[in-house]
């Protein structure tokens, strides 16, 4: 073959390895679930007020199976996501629609609220500072910012619940708990943040799955100056 | 060639070497010495900066040996651009008895001593800071050694102090001057408890207790972070301790644990080792009739999953 | 009449007289032929079939159900579908035809560019498929490498989500060990061997090329990873957070597994080539110092990769079955896979070492004009290393909670061990002691690995200490120890053995320009790039994280920038290697290094049988210098290298019967079946 032949077939593999490797960086490496933004709009000092909601599997996307946390936009919108931009040295006041059911911690230190405005979170309008998740209902899910020092355990619904929600985004007319508390935010970061209820369905510990996936039970605060 | 030649090369190369081995033992002695890592915050960091001292100080001089050669050999005796004169070749070109002995038995000698050195370094120092297992055999000399259970899971460090209750917390403060063991377990996967100023490091494996002891001579903060891969987290899964005086810490002690005091009652009973739930606050890994192999300390679920 | 040593080889034209009363069988040629098209064809369906039945199998099993997770179906889907691709690329047709008693048909003998891409028997042809494959392995580990740098640009700002970034770090660091467990072996062991010891074959053709497949289906496994979801445990792949982690762990398991069962392959059939196929005369003092590293490793290889497999197995049942061989709480041990896995790699590390040994012994001779220095140290140290590599394996576990007795011993065995390692140090500096160096392109890479695995030798001592390693453990300078010893040493020594020997595999010769350009670039950014990173372990960097502190974000972009530059290093090689190879080819001397191994007194190109009459060695092939002038071998009459100095405008072999196999011809004895 001739010497432009082979440029030719050499320029073609060049071509498709590129454009293989572009692929993989956008649809897999590069793919996340969509942030929600809290700080467009936002007048300085005035609170934000974040609602999130806990739910047992999420019934639609690649893992129905899989328990998740939603987001509610600032229009009202759920949105399936755990990123959030949020101010910088602002209160957070955050309601949590608990649907899902509880079991004992593993690790019973997690029952304590932590680093919220003082040190304690409501549940369904009771104030409390520690959570026996031995008691009935358990904890469900916690919402934990480790680097922050902040932590509150979310008590879970009855395991004999009559009206349980079973595919997100539940509305409030399904059983669940309300859980409010506050927070401060920091200066600029990224702020990881995870549940630490291995609730990971049949995954070995339980931490695996959802544990372990950014957009359901893991996401990051953007605190954006 | 002849023999002059060789002794003329070979001197000269000694004292290149001999020149340079001093000097950059004794530079890197003086100014880099103090700053070598991990410090000097701890017994077992001062043992280990010691240690990489000693070690690098042996080391220099053969990477120079090495160095200096080869730049002189590359230098001198490289050929000319047409190539054709031919070195001398011959039996003598393939080996020498006396250099390959000498060469063996140096190495033998460096690699034992700097052996000896080590196996001193690990024992004297109560094991230098590393995991022990759970029948440590290098403990402190003292016996009013202070027990911190590490505990590790997906993915932050907790920490019980079963001298004080056994409550636990997030915060690692111990006292300075004091050999403190900590007991490094896991409730989970594997994690690796490293308080890097202090020179410790521990894996942190299921249901086992592995024992690593140091003794704080400093005040301040350190750094503790996860060195084992244990899943999404792990690069996020540090936090920061401190050196308190004994009186702070005694006051940081018993005032956490009059507020965790509530929590305290929840907690299960202080074990050295736990079993945690395989199966998780979901169940379904393992069949739920299938009972944990051992029995101690059940940590978690104690209820049947849903 | 010389004697005719093709026995045991049977010709095309035996093959084709079919046995009185049986049918005659038409071979498959062209599209329905067995080769890489179809291979992937078998592959895509084994795969679809493989995952069917594990849906079967397991789609009602409560966990599956509960985590929506079929690791039954990805096992079964892989393992098939490696079937398949083994089916299609005709390496079953040898053992089914003799399971069902007919006589097997030797593939198709083809002359032509397209035997490359389908089964071989002949050992040239393999060793080049196999640096194909190596070279996609290098440059796809690489791409992922530069992903990794590009997030550790900055501890705050995070370009991947932080799953993803471990699964990118686990799929680089698994790519680079699988390439690098048969960079050496596979395309130059496989090449030269047979060559190296006067044989016209390997002992098990078969195996060879089946153990190639394997490789390449390796590649291909371990690539499903990305899009079944990464896994996140790296290269090392502890349990238990093995057994929790998603579907494309069962890549990673499956995927060393198959590489595992093709090194193992290509090990036996190595050792048993350099065992029994030695030509004669060919003693065991007269074999090149590359083909006693080959024998090291090939036992190596032989004997520590079935630790791999049986630990992947049981990792797999875990996952699948829900045994508990390493969960703590029902009966099994976290301890376990810790101590199979590192009971191979370890071994694993030197089967990476001591052929980039082999090497550089190789080129130094040929390049200074001298005999290698310490023969017989330099085989000792090789044999050494290789049976001390099995005594070592806790070293990786010393914070591990072992026994605490045991940390002085493993630290004593390892520290031991260096002393076999550090003789190919010797080696080198004698040889160049008062010789005439030639600075080609190969004793460069040679030089430039005699630097880089100096210091990953040496920090790898500081790692020994168990003092030490309780700071570095765990921690960049780790990472920096095995980058400067396996990337420093054992890439440097294959692209060394590259520019080397292609002008022989292929005929044609690389830019010479380029080559030294390569080199430099490579050498110097892989220094800025791994220098720094000692540094950044011992400031207290742990490995395989996408967060680190503030203070060391200078460092880390320093060793970022230069490992794009030394990404892009590997863009020049790239360019001279697909233009001088493929493009735009100019036909190589025989001899253009003047060497006299016996690899390079063969015709030119190299027939498929080799030699034209299996030479008589007379000595060992380092006889270089002054007043040392003596034949490798008796090649037959009118053959070259009958003289110490060999010149490049030679006449080519001529062998009996008036055969040629001057340059171009059309060679027309039967070639091998």
């Amino acid at each position: 073959m001739r010497r432009g032949g082979r440029l030719a077939i050499l320029g073609v593999l060049l071509g498709v390895a590129v454009g293989l490797v572009v692929f993989t960086v956008m649809a897999f490496l590069r793919s996340s679930p969509p942030t929600v933004d809290f700080t467009t709009g936002h007048m300085a000092g005035a609170p934000v007020d974040l609602r999130v909601q806990t739910v047992g599997s999420i019934g639609f996307g690649p893992h129905p199976t899989w328990v998740s946390y939603m987001t509610e936009t600032p229009g009202g919108q759920w949105v399936h996501t755990t990123l959030w931009d949020l101010p910088a040295h602002t209160r957070i006041n955050v309601t949590l629609d608990q649907y899902d059911s509880g079991s004992p911690l593993r690790n019973q230190q997690l029952g304590q609220i932590i680093g919220t405005a003082g040190t304690v979170a409501t549940y369904n309008g009771k104030p409390e500072s520690v959570i026996n998740s031995n008691d009935t209902n358990g904890v469900g899910h916690t919402f934990t910012i480790p680097t922050l020092g902040i932590s509150v355990p979310l008590v879970g619904i009855s395991a004999n619940a009559k009206n349980p929600c079973s595919v997100a985004p539940c509305s409030t007319s399904y059983d669940h708990n309300v859980i409010k508390f506050s927070f401060v935010t920091p200066g600029p970061g990224q702020y990881p943040w995870q549940c630490f209820v291995p609730c990971g369905l049949a995954y070995l510990y339980g931490n695996g799955g959802p544990m372990q996936t950014v957009g359901y039970m893991d996401g990051f605060l953007k605190v954006v100056a | 060639m002849s023999q002059p030649d060789e002794t003329h090369h070979f001197r000269r190369l000694v004292v290149i070497w001999a020149v340079l081995a001093v000097v950059c033992d004794v530079v890197f002695y003086f100014a880099v010495g103090p700053h070598v890592p991990p410090g000097a915050m701890s017994t077992s960091a001062s043992g280990q900066q010691t240690d990489f001292i000693v070690l690098f100080m042996i080391a220099l001089p053969v990477m120079l040996a090495v160095w200096v050669y080869m730049a002189y050999a590359l230098i001198v005796w490289r050929g000319s651009r047409s190539g054709e004169e031919e070195p001398e070749g011959g039996p003598k070109a393939r080996g020498h008895f006396g250099i390959q002995v000498g060469w063996i038995a140096t190495t033998t000698v460096i690699v034992l001593g700097v052996f000896v050195y080590g196996t001193v370094e690990l024992v004297v120092p109560a094991g230098a800071g590393g995991g022990e297992g759970q029948s440590p055999i290098w403990t402190p000399a003292s016996h009013d050694v202070l027990s911190i259970q590490v505990i590790g899971q997906q993915w932050e460090f907790t920490y019980r102090y079963p001298a004080f209750g056994g409550f636990e917390t997030r915060q690692l403060m111990i006292p300075v001057d004091t050999p403190v063991a900590f007991h490094v377990t896991s409730l989970d996967v594997i994690h690796s408890f490293w308080a890097y100023q202090l020179g410790v490091k521990a894996d942190a494996n299921p249901s086992s207790d592995n024992v690593a002891y140091t003794t704080a001579n400093q005040l301040g903060a350190f750094t503790v972070r996860c060195s084992e891969l244990c899943g999404l987290w792990h690069g996020a899964m540090y936090d920061f301790g401190r050196v308190l005086t004994k009186a702070q810490f005694f006051a940081w002690a018993q005032s956490t644990e009059r507020q965790n005091a509530a929590n305290t009652k929840l907690l299960p009973p202080f074990s050295y080792t736990y079993v945690p739930d395989a199966n998780g606050a979901d169940g379904g890994y393992y069949p739920d009739n299938v009972d944990p192999y051992s029995k101690v300390q059940q940590y978690g679920a104690t209820s049947p999953s849903k | 009449m010389a004697l005719d040593m093709r026995a045991g080889i049977r010709s095309e034209h035996s093959g084709d007289a079919a046995p009185p009363g049986a049918s005659v069988r038409r071979r498959r040629f062209g599209l329905f032929g067995p080769h890489l098209g179809r291979a992937l064809v078998g592959a895509v369906g084994g795969y679809a079939f493989g995952h069917w039945v594990g849906n079967l199998i397991a789609s009602g099993y409560i966990n599956v159900q509960g985590n929506g997770q079929n690791d039954v179906a990805t096992v079964l889907g892989l393992s098939i579908g490696v079937v398949g691709w083994l089916a299609g690329a005709g390496m079953l047709n040898y053992p089914l035809a003799k399971i069902v008693g007919r006589e097997p048909l030797p593939p198709a003998m083809s002359k032509s560019w397209t035997r490359y891409f389908g089964p071989a028997l002949d050992h040239k042809v393999i060793g080049l498929q196999y640096t194909i494959v190596v070279l996609l392995f290098l440059f796809t580990g690489g791409l992922l490498a530069m992903a990794i740098r590009t997030e550790l640009l900055t501890p705050t700002s995070h370009i991947f989500g932080p799953g993803t970034y471990i699964s990118v770090v686990s799929e680089h660091g698994t790519i680079m060990m699988m390439m690098a467990s048969s960079i050496i072996i596979g395309p130059l062991g496989n090449w030269l061997v047979p060559l190296m010891i006067g044989s016209r074959r390997m002992a098990f053709p078969r195996v060879e090329a089946f153990s190639l497949w394997m490789f390449a289906a390796g590649y291909l496994v371990i690539l499903t990873a990305l899009p079944l979801g990464g896994f996140p445990t790296g290269w090392t792949g502890y349990a238990p957070l093995q057994t929790q982690a998603s579907a494309g762990m069962d890549s990673y398991l499956v995927g060393f597994a198959v590489i595992g069962i093709g090194m193992i392959c290509a090990g036996f059939n190595l050792l048993a080539t350099i065992i029994n196929y030695r030509a004669p005369g060919m003693t065991w003092s007269r074999i090149p110092i590359f083909v006693w590293s080959i024998l090291a490793t090939a036992a190596l290889l032989t004997l520590a990769t079935p630790t791999l497999v049986a630990a992947g197995l049981f990792g797999v049942l875990d996952r699948t079955a829900q045994t508990a061989l390493y969960v703590n709480e029902h009966g099994g041990s976290s301890f376990l896979w810790e101590n199979l896995f590192w009971f191979f790699g370890h071994p694993e590390v030197y089967i990476m070492a001591l052929p980039g040994f082999g090497i550089v012994a190789e080129i130094l001779p040929v390049f200074t004009r001298k005999p290698p220095f310490g023969y017989r140290i330099a085989a000792a140290g090789m044999i050494g290393v290789a049976l001390l590599s099995f005594f070592v394996w806790q070293h990786h576990l010393f914070q591990s909670g072992i026994n605490p007795d045991m940390r002085p011993l493993f630290m004593l065995t390892t520290e031991l061990i260096s002393i076999p390692t550090g003789f190919i140090f010797l080696v080198g500096m004698g040889t160049l002691w008062k010789s005439k160096i030639r600075y080609e392109v190969p004793m460069l890479f040679a030089l430039g690995m005699f630097f880089n695995f100096l210091i990953g030798g040496i920090s790898g001592v500081f790692l020994s200490d168990v003092p030490v390693d309780v700071t570095v453990h765990g921690s960049f300078f780790v990472l920096a120890h095995f980058h400067y010893t396996i990337m420093g040493g054992l890439v440097f020594a294959f692209f060394g053995g590259l520019y080397y020997w292609l002008p022989k595999m292929t005929g044609r010769t690389l830019n010479k320009r380029l080559g030294k350009w390569h080199f430099w670039t490579m050498f110097i950014f892989f220094n800025l790039t791994f220098f720094p990173l000692f540094l950044v372990g011992l400031l207290g960097q742990p490995r395989r994280v996408f967060e680190y502190a503030q203070n060391l974000q200078v460092l880390n972009d320093f060793a970022s920038v230069s490992a794009f530059l030394l990404g892009s290093s590997f863009v020049i090689f790239v360019a001279n290697f697909v233009w001088s190879i493929f493009i735009d080819p100019k036909p190589a001397p025989a001899n253009p290094w003047n060497s006299l191994g016996l690899e390079w007194q063969t015709a030119n190109p190299v027939p498929s049988y080799n030699f034209a009459r299996i030479p008589v060695v007379l000595a060992d092939p380092y006889h270089y210098g002054r007043g040392d002038s003596q034949a490798v071998a008796d090649l037959g009459p009118k053959t070259l290298a009958l003289a110490g100095a060999v010149r490049a405008d030679a006449p080519a072999a001529v062998g009996e019967h008036g055969v040629t196999g001057e340059e171009g011809s059309a060679d027309p004895r039967p070639p091998i079946a």
